[in-house]
């Protein structure tokens, strides 16, 4: 091996201007630095990739994108080329056919897998590449038995080493996205390989569970843990009581699965599939999200009330949200100290879960025992939150099973229901009622938006209008890696409602006070905020902060369609955005102590009101301090 | 280890060289390396004049540049570093601070390979004396603000941490992988400063050529390498040893010197090297016709040609850091298909599929390892292509 490399190529300092790259004879201006894939992209080249991906810092390792570069001795990477000065590229020579098919099976030989039995059977990227380089047979070889087993012991994620590729695009998500690092590179040579920290399962190791990992996984390596199985076996038993709840992301991006651009919504379509699928009754997530917000903005007026005006010494503030499963592990793991920060209400969907096995059951004449309560989410990590050991305060498990998006798609093809195309309809009684607040809860910023206009109508008693025209707070809004808002609250005076008269007398003691809040997503994000918060940054003088796992939000979750990138995200999010603007439009409530069905929850079971002890009992919960080095085999 | 010819290195006047260089202005400095048209003497003979220019003309955001010696002398093969740094230590720091005053670099440390860990005993004790003798540490030979120091870290086995790139990452405490060019080292290196990486050699010749001036240097060699070059001799030969050449001796005369008249066949360059045949000895040894970092392996009548590009293609499936795919997977495919050839199992298509195969390694590799790792088996199938194929297996 030489020792030496030969500079004379050598970047100049980046700078404004533009470059002139040629590429199959294309001319275009690109900025100086722009890598000869992104230029090949604008100019309507498409080179194949494999380790790339948009999210994600380009190590060059895959080199299925290689190109001659004029001047350049060898093949180049494309995505790691950047373009200083004019330079011609030839992206589909003999040459470069002839590397890239060498590549492709030399990555078919080293890999062990059934495609017929794959989780990603039609969008595995390497399928793509070997069916595009025109690989007829393994001219390398072809592996006949696993080198590896296969991780499936946990409860959210899959991981069969047997099908990776080595693109290291989990590594990267784990670390640059997610400051998880569960997953990283070990071995050399032939022996290379991405492992857990002490070869360990991923369940018992510092894993969050948050499935972006699998979201960016270009083959089957990593997939979610499929339930579908099972959610058919509960449809076909009779003596079960089959429901299911639907969380807001998934609706904005299922459409995807079935060809429909990113973007559009199939609620009213997917509510007529699930019935036909032969659930019994369809619910909808966001009524557990109105929810939500009454028991975590009520917990926070009484943390406040308790730091402010009684002088309590010890009251964790700024109040962290804990809807993102993915999120409270990440602390549990990594932050345990600041577990008290945690606001103590469950999730929506556990609370959904809680209250299907005890109020729906009695109401509707069910034996808890024979209701199957199934959710329907964005999410790997709500599989893991689902069995969670705390979470069957209704005495059974409170929810069943979760199925991510990409299973339900999965059932939908099974049963022959093409999504676009069925009627619509809406969501099952009692608890059909929902608005713009709950919808808003699958996109990062949403939970933030819809406590503020819950907290601002109780505190002033006036239409959050009157501060934020349509009740759009869009301070709180968008994809920046965090959001910040400081708003004073006026003139506070209104009476105080009935839902808190049990803990504040008056409002007085708000009148002025500068509420600060943020929005956080991606748990790289939430580590740096952490990191100011006990550095006493600005962080520190937060009152309440929006935590989300996933880039973008539970829309960018492990289980919503693959693949995912910024552009696709942002579309989602404009879906879920145009479902709030549209119950405003409809005449329906778009904020959370406005729904019905939330109201009637306190009239007839929560009847000591929020924060009472009867939903402290059903509807809050508690936290694990887990810390750093997960050494047990049990399922953490 | 035997040095067998006297080594010039060892006739150069301790400290003249860098005191040369402190009467000129750095950019002198770098003229005169320039001048002297030195080129890197780790393998790949990039000019050591350029890089320097490169590095201290690369923007240091907090004002710091280093100087690193590549001193994991990993190549099979090779072990003519280990001689400089037993026999002339101080050559070799001389040559880093040189290199500090002329890019501007404060910091400076040995990468030193980690089987080598018995010599550091005595390089931390030469740079003790260097300090000693306020020819490191601030201030240097007098003259105010130039401070630099130089440190030795070792290598832990790793072959591949030889690679320029991989050496930064492992002396940054990451794993031991090639980093994307671009940019270079020389812009982005060690810490993300401008760094230069060179070889033990090439800085062991730097206060030569800073004493004896650029002209000295030219009057040794070819014309597109000069001056002399040190070369570890191994292999089927009566005198195996260290010994040094001028650039442009020829390999039957290096085979005169060593004893290895009756070679069938020499690998110039190591385990990443060519086969040379006999009827190709009188080749020169220079980066114009058979280059080396300094290995040159004598193969004799007896020797199984094929043995040899197992051995060295097992080596590197080991080596490989399995970054990237030619080389991860590449390396195996090449190692089977000599053991295939070896029981006389391969079919004229698939060696042709080898070729295509070892061609696409050498374009499509992240690093010099992959780069380089098929070249003995090309070399070997382009030199006698028909007789391994129809090998009767033994």
């Amino acid at each position: 091996m030489t020792t030496d490399t030969h500079p004379e190529h050598e970047a100049p300092p980046m700078t404004e201007a533009t470059v002139l790259a040629t590429i199959d004879g294309r001319e275009v201006d690109v900025g100086s630095g722009t890598t000869i894939l992104e230029a090949a992209r604008a100019c309507g080249v498409r080179i194949p990739t494999l380790c790339h991906h948009p999210d994600l810092a380009d190590v060059g390792v895959c080199r299925v994108c290689v190109v001659e570069v004029e001047g350049q001795k060898n093949l180049q990477p494309s995505c790691v080329f950047p373009i200083t000065q004019p330079l011609e590229v030839r992206t589909h020579t003999p040459r470069v056919a002839a590397a890239r098919r060498d590549i492709v099976d030399l990555l078919l030989s080293e890999h062990y897998g059934d495609c017929r039995t794959c989780a990603r059977n039609g969008s595995c990227e390497l399928q793509d590449l070997a069916a595009e380089y025109g690989v007829d047979h393994y001219r390398f070889g072809q592996r006949t038995e696993p080198a590896f087993s296969v991780d499936d012991g946990g409860p959210s994620i899959v991981f069969d080493p047997d099908k990776c590729v080595l693109c290291l695009r989990c590594v990267r998500t784990c670390a640059e996205l997610q400051d998880v690092r569960a997953l990283s590179v070990t071995g050399r040579g032939t022996g290379v390989r991405v492992a857990t920290f002490a070869g360990l399962p991923l369940s018992s190791e510092f894993c969050i569970n948050c499935g972006q990992c699998l979201n960016r996984c270009p083959t089957g390596a990593l997939t979610a843990m499929d339930v579908t199985a099972r959610v058919r076996d509960m449809l076909d038993d009779p003596r079960k009581h089959v429901v299911i709840q639907t969380a807001p992301a998934p609706r904005a991006a299922l459409g995807e699965e079935f060809g429909l651009p990113p973007g559009t919504p199939v609620t009213g379509q997917l509510n007529t599939a699930l019935r036909e699928l032969g659930f019994d009754k369809v619910f909808d997530t966001t009524f557990a999200a109105d929810l939500t917000i009454i028991e975590e903005g009520v917990e926070l007026i009484g943390r406040l009330y308790r730091s402010m005006v009684l002088g309590e010494p010890d009251v964790a503030l700024p109040m962290f949200t804990s809807c993102s499963p993915g999120w409270v592990k990440y602390l549990e793991h990594a932050y345990p100290s600041y577990l008290p920060h945690l606001s103590t209400c469950k999730s929506p969907q556990q609370m959904f879960g809680t209250l299907i096995k005890t109020w729906y059951a009695a109401r509707s004449g069910l034996d808890p025992a024979d209701i199957v309560s199934v959710a329907l989410m964005p999410c790997v990590a709500k599989k893991f939150e689902a069995a969670r050991p705390e979470m069957t305060d209704s005495g059974y498990a409170d929810v069943d099973l979760v199925v991510t998006a990409r299973e339900l798609a999965k059932m939908l093809r099974q049963q022959g229901i093409d999504l676009p195309s069925e009627p619509k309809s809406g969501f099952d009684d009692p608890f059909g009622n929902a608005t713009g607040s709950g919808v808003i809860f699958g996109v990062t910023g949403g939970v933030m938006e819809s406590a503020l206009r819950t907290v601002l109508e109780l505190v002033t008693g006036e239409p959050v209008e009157n501060l934020y025209e349509h009740a759009d707070i869009t301070p709180v809004r968008g994809f920046d890696d965090v959001r910040l808002l400081e708003l004073t609250i006026p003139d506070a005076g209104g009476p105080v409602p009935a839902l808190v008269a049990h803990l504040v007398p008056d409002w007085n003691w708000l009148r002025g006070v500068a509420l600060r809040v943020a929005v956080v997503h991606g748990t790289a994000t939430a580590r740096r905020v952490i990191e100011d918060i006990r550095a006493g940054g600005w962080f520190a003088a937060c009152h309440f902060i929006e935590f989300m796992a996933c880039p973008g939000g539970c829309l960018g979750g492990g289980g919503q369609p693959i693949p995912t990138s910024l552009e696709i995200r942002k579309a989602r999010a404009r879906a879920i955005y145009a479902e709030d603007t549209a119950y405003g439009e409809a005449g329906h409530a778009r904020k959370s102590h406005e729904n019905p069905t939330v109201a009637r929850m306190y009239a007839e079971l929560l009847t000591d009101g929020p924060g009472g002890e009867t939903s402290h009992r059903l509807l809050h919960t508690a936290y694990t301090a887990r810390g750093t080095f997960v050494l047990t085999d049990e399922r953490g | 280890m035997t040095i067998r010819t006297p080594l010039t290195l060892a006739t150069v006047t301790p400290d003249a060289g860098l005191r040369a260089a402190l009467e000129r202005a750095p950019h002198e400095v770098i003229e005169e390396v320039t001048r002297s048209d030195m080129r890197g003497r780790g393998g790949a003979g990039f000019r050591t004049g350029l890089k320097w220019r490169l590095a201290s003309e690369a923007p240091a955001p907090d004002g710091r540049r280093h100087v690193v010696c590549n001193a994991d002398e990993g190549e099979p093969g090779t072990f003519k570093d280990r001689a400089l740094l037993s026999v002339v230590p101080d050559l070799v720091f001389e040559g880093m601070t040189i290199g500090a005053w002329a890019i501007g670099a404060t910091s400076g440390v040995v990468y030193l390979r980690g089987e080598y860990v018995y010599l550091r005993k005595g390089l931390e004790e030469c740079l003790a004396d260097r300090r000693a003798a306020g020819l490191l540490g601030s201030d240097i030979m007098g003259t105010p603000g130039f401070d630099f120091d130089i440190r030795v870290q070792l290598g832990s086995g790793s072959y591949l941490c030889g690679e320029e790139t991989a050496l930064l990452e492992s002396l940054e405490g990451r794993r031991g992988e090639p980093r994307n060019r671009f940019p270079y080292p020389v812009v982005r290196g060690l810490d993300r400063a401008p760094t230069i990486v060179n070889n033990v050699e090439t800085f062991a010749w730097v206060p030569a050529i800073m004493a004896r001036g650029a002209d000295w240097f030219l009057g040794i060699g070819t014309s597109a390498s000069k001056g002399p070059k040190l070369l570890s001799i191994s292999g089927d030969v009566a005198r195996p040893g260290v010994y040094e050449f001028p650039f442009g001796v020829t390999i039957r005369e290096v085979l005169t010197a060593s004893g290895g008249e009756n070679a069938h066949a020499v690998v110039v360059g190591g385990a990443c090297g060519v086969c040379v045949p006999a009827s190709d000895f009188a080749r020169t040894i220079s980066y114009e016709e058979a280059s080396t970092g300094g290995a040159v392996i004598v193969l004799g009548p007896d020797r199984d040609l094929l043995d040899v590009a197992e051995n060295f293609l097992e080596f590197f499936v080991d080596e490989s850091c399995g970054q990237c795919t030619p080389c991860r997977v590449g390396n195996p495919v090449l190692l089977e298909g000599v053991r295939a050839l070896k029981r006389g199992e391969c079919t004229p298509e698939r060696l042709g599929e080898l070729q295509r195969l070892g061609r696409t390694m050498q374009d499509a590799s992240k690093c010099g390892l992959g780069q380089t790792s098929p070249s003995f088996f090309l070399s070997l199938v382009d030199l006698f292509g028909p007789e391994i194929l129809h090998r009767v297996p033994a």
